[in-house]
């Protein structure tokens, strides 16, 4: 019969289509796998150089020219406050412009201009934005090769990440929010300070959070700025013995961070150096690691807990 | 509830019809949710059947069970059996494959869904996805479906066109004749005109009364008038049951059930 | 805490009840906010205009020193010899290449890993394999860097064993690695905007996933996968550390990736390292290198943002 003999070929068509998507069932696992393979490859060859020379000591001395009491103390001092001056000075300000641009801006040209304008900053390489800092920070400005200037050089970066997180916090908050708030007679921005700020803020913390840990890892615009890599100090303290109690000498001082001072080590030849780069290493991947895991689990429990 | 109301061919003189399909015990879960409660009917061939009830009362889902569409999402079961026929094979059964039924049980969904593609790309998909590539075999085809479909005369001079072009009515259109283009045994209607306007239904419901020669049609409407017009018999669904299967005119007209009654008189639903 | 914010908004309006007068002060003190948020929103534009004109008046200076046709000429990048040859092609065919390598990893697996998840992985797999590849692209670059010189360059020069310790191979390989989840969670995420109705139509018609992926879902995210790859470039040329640390700091006019070569990020952070006077001719050229650089990705960016904005707009 001409309709079985059809039945028969459209299950040969079939039998060949399904032979197709098992293939690529297959290839799509495998390139996942790729991916956690080379992560694994990764972390593991940093563990087994990095991991003996991990200890008390390597987080208390300083960098020396001897690879076995070298260590990594103005490496992280210098990190947190660069860090310190890049939350600072990014968070306000990225909050601001992400209100601005989702709650107040006007739909025109100039609105316009400043959405693509931020778009186009989150796309910029990160070593423009320290040719930038070395020409203005470090020159025009005179604040030479500072944490001050590392610091805003940081802040400029992860700036279109803090907008973008805002934006789209408040993005989804429902305009129904908004309403109930206009119709007690609330103004414009006590609707924003009570309403949607608060109700964003998990958001907003994510992609801090997430900007954060992308500037602890930012080695090249510091390079530019020519940071020294080798610091073997600390910057003055911040808190003094004496009135007024509080100093802000350290955003002068010249400093190391901790990508600089991995990066020290992995241009050195000798093999002792790069172990010595490796725990380093190890070190700024679980900061950064803990950080991402951070976010990654507040959107998580931000998706379950709220629903509008 | 009526036991067993699987109407009787000989019983009707006035449709002399064989069954396309027949649906046994027919129970589908959605997760835990017991969504359709052990439904018993028959689908006529080439005739029009049409399922009405409220919102909510699972005639959407009895429809997507004719095309295994549910085996798409998780946790999704069925139970029982959908014989179709001459084959006389349960396509509820996991031997059977999926795609096979779907490409013999065709589909119009509630809303028009043309691809992404030109005219002619989209009605050719079926085709193109049954491993026919022969140029000349596909404009045949895709002409025969449009023509089906009652869209030839308005898009022939512009087959290349982006689907999105056209109006809400004609992209209905075309979902049909992308669905007839490759010749099903049974085409699959869920509220094809709820997003429609009133001009464009009426030429989709001509168009079901047209197609009826060709092909088994199983549709789903919200709307009673609609299922009075364009088909042959009529189930009316309640909380996932079947209350009532006949000929529409008598579900219309002196139905057996004071449940369905009531739906069909408007005192309910 | 919606509740006790409304409240608390409740108290302040009830504190200036008693007349329906329009409030000057409240109006004014609105309008004084909203212009420290216009503002903060402007420095944004204030910091590409800054970054503009730091690149444009140094390479200005530069340029008054080479020509642009030998800029873009000659064969040679030496501005730190005695004889000095400024052709930034050498630069450039090293950012070529290790890009080149870097798209040819990332985008095949970050598509097909984007394919997989988007439309065959189960909820479960998905829920584990996004937040492993979003930690996976947390990762800094100069880890990248050291794994490439200290892994993958090794593992590498046991299949090529004439491959030098410095190679835009190894450099290129690690940089697509490190871009796979760039590209996969964009792609992905341009797929899942594509609404279940497109998919069901497809799967009514007995087409397979592979085939409803392929056929419907990827034409019907054309322009958001695009922009995806079009970002992927534009990251992949602006990498820094990783060519810095495994490609070498050596201008090499080659195409061959088993060679090294310095691409223009690497001779910015070289010449960063060392002590280069403030206003001397070698000070200028990593701006006019920086120039260069800016201008490539800037195109590619606008490119890629406007392919973006298109596909929000058809979903």
């Amino acid at each position: 019969m001409s309709d079985e003999k059809k039945l028969e070929e459209l299950r040969l068509v079939i039998a060949r289509h399904k032979f197709w998507d098992l293939i690529f069932l297959i290839s799509g696992m495998l390139a996942l796998m790729i991916a956690i393979l080379t992560f694994i490859a990764l972390f593991t060859q940093m563990l087994i150089d990095g991991a003996p020379r991990l200890s008390w000591d390597f987080f208390t001395s300083f960098p020396s020219r001897r690879p076995e009491s070298a260590g990594i103390l103005s490496a992280w001092v210098g990190t947190t406050l660069v860090m310190l001056v890049t939350a600072i000075s990014a968070i306000p300000l990225g909050i601001a412009a992400g209100i601005y641009l989702e709650e107040y801006a006007p739909k025109n040209l100039f609105t316009e201009l400043i959405e693509i304008n931020v778009a186009n900053l989150a796309g910029v390489p990160s070593i423009i934005y320290g040719l930038l800092a070395l020409g203005l920070f470090v020159y025009q400005l005179g604040l030479g090769q500072s944490i001050l200037a590392a610091g805003l050089t940081l802040a400029l970066l992860i700036l279109p990440i803090v907008i973008v997180a805002t934006r789209e916090a408040i993005r989804s908050i429902p305009i129904a929010i908004r309403e109930g708030s206009y119709a007690l007679g609330a103004t414009k921005w006590e609707t924003v300070a009570d309403h949607l700020l608060p109700y964003s803020a998990p958001g907003i913390l994510t992609g801090i959070i997430i900007g954060l840990a992308r500037a602890i890892g930012e080695t090249a615009p510091i390079i530019t700025i020519g940071a020294l890599t080798f610091i073997a100090f600390l910057p003055p303290s911040p808190i003094k013995s004496e009135f007024p109690f509080v100093s802000f000498e350290w955003l002068t001082a010249p400093f190391t961070v901790m990508p600089i001072q991995m990066f020290n080590w992995v241009s050195r030849p000798e093999e002792e150096f790069q172990f010595n780069a490796a725990a380093a290493g190890l070190v700024l991947v679980v900061m950064t690691l803990a950080m991402n895991a951070l976010a990654i689990y507040l959107r998580y429990r931000m998706r379950k807990k709220i629903k509008w | 509830m009526v036991k067993n109301n699987l109407v009787e061919p000989e019983a009707n003189s006035l449709f002399p019809t064989q069954y396309k399909s027949i649906v046994k015990n027919l129970n589908f879960y959605y997760g835990d949710f017991n969504a359709l409660r052990n439904i018993d009917m028959v689908l006529h061939e080439k005739q029009v059947t049409a399922l009405i009830g409220p919102s909510g009362c699972g005639k959407s889902t009895f429809l997507r069970c004719f095309n295994r569409m549910h085996d798409l999402y998780p946790g999704n079961r069925y139970e029982g059996e959908i014989i179709l026929y001459p084959d006389n094979e349960n396509i509820l059964s996991s031997h059977v494959d999926p795609i096979e039924v779907r490409m013999r049980i065709s589909m119009v969904f509630q809303k028009p869904n043309p691809f992404p593609k030109s005219i002619y790309e989209n009605v050719a998909y079926g085709l193109k996805v049954r491993g026919i590539k022969q140029r000349a075999m596909l404009d045949e085809k895709v002409e025969d479906a449009l023509r089906n479909a009652a869209l030839w005369d308005e898009v022939k001079d512009r087959l290349n066109d982006l689907a999105f072009n056209l109006s809400g009515g004609q992209q209905q259109r075309l979902c049909i004749a992308r669905a007839l283009a490759t010749d099903p045994e049974i085409l699959l209607f869920d509220e094809p005109t709820s997003a429609l306007d009133p001009i464009a239904t009426a030429s989709i419901e001509e168009l079901i009364a047209d197609l009826k020669n060709k092909v088994t049609i199983l549709i789903v409407t919200h709307n009673m008038q609609q299922a009075a017009r364009v088909s042959d018999y009529t189930a009316y669904m309640y909380l996932g049951q079947l209350i009532e299967f006949d000929t529409t005119d008598t579900i219309f007209i002196k139905p057996k059930n004071k449940q369905t009654e009531d739906y069909i008189t408007g005192r309910f639903g | 805490m919606y509740s006790k914010n409304i409240k608390s908004t409740c108290e302040k309006r009830s504190r200036s009840t008693g007349n329906l007068r329009y409030s000057y002060k409240r109006h004014l003190r609105e309008k004084f906010i909203e212009l420290l948020l216009l503002l903060a929103a402007f420095f944004s534009v204030l910091i590409t205009f800054s970054i503009v004109f730091m690149l444009i008046k140094e390479s200005i200076t530069f340029f008054q020193h080479v020509s642009i046709w030998e800029f873009l000429t000659d064969r040679q990048w030496t501005p730190l010899f005695d004889d000095a040859h400024y052709g930034i092609l050498p630069l450039v065919s090293g950012t070529v290449v290790s890009s080149a390598i870097a798209l040819l990893v990332a985008l095949p697996l970050g598509t097909t890993i984007a394919i997989y998840l988007s439309e065959f992985a189960s909820y479960t797999v998905r829920e584990i394999a996004k937040p492993f590849l979003e930690l996976l692209g947390g990762i800094p670059t100069i880890v990248y860097g050291y794994f490439a010189l200290l892994f993958v360059t090794p593992l590498l020069q046991i299949i090529i064993p004439d491959l030098p310790g410095f190679s835009l191979l190894s450099a290129g390989l690690v940089m697509g690695i490190m871009i796979i989840p760039y590209v996969s969670s964009m792609t992905e995420d341009a797929m899942r905007s594509v609404p279940m109705h497109l998919r069901e139509g497809s799967y009514a018609m007995g087409a397979t996933r592979f085939q409803t992926a392929i056929k419907v879902v990827m034409p019907a995210a054309f322009s958001g996968i695009a922009a995806a790859y079009i970002l992927a470039i534009s990251r992949a040329v602006g990498e820094t550390m990783v060519v810095a640390i495994a490609a070498g700091m050596q201008p090499n006019l080659t195409w061959n990736p088993t060679e090294q070569a310095a691409t223009i990020t690497a001779y910015i952070v070289q010449v960063s390292l060392g002590d280069l006077p403030h206003g001397s001719i070698g000070y200028q050229t990593i701006f006019a290198a920086g120039l260069t650089l800016l201008l490539i990705t800037l195109i590619f960016n606008i490119l890629g943002h406007l392919l973006r904005k298109r596909y929000r707009e058809t979903y």
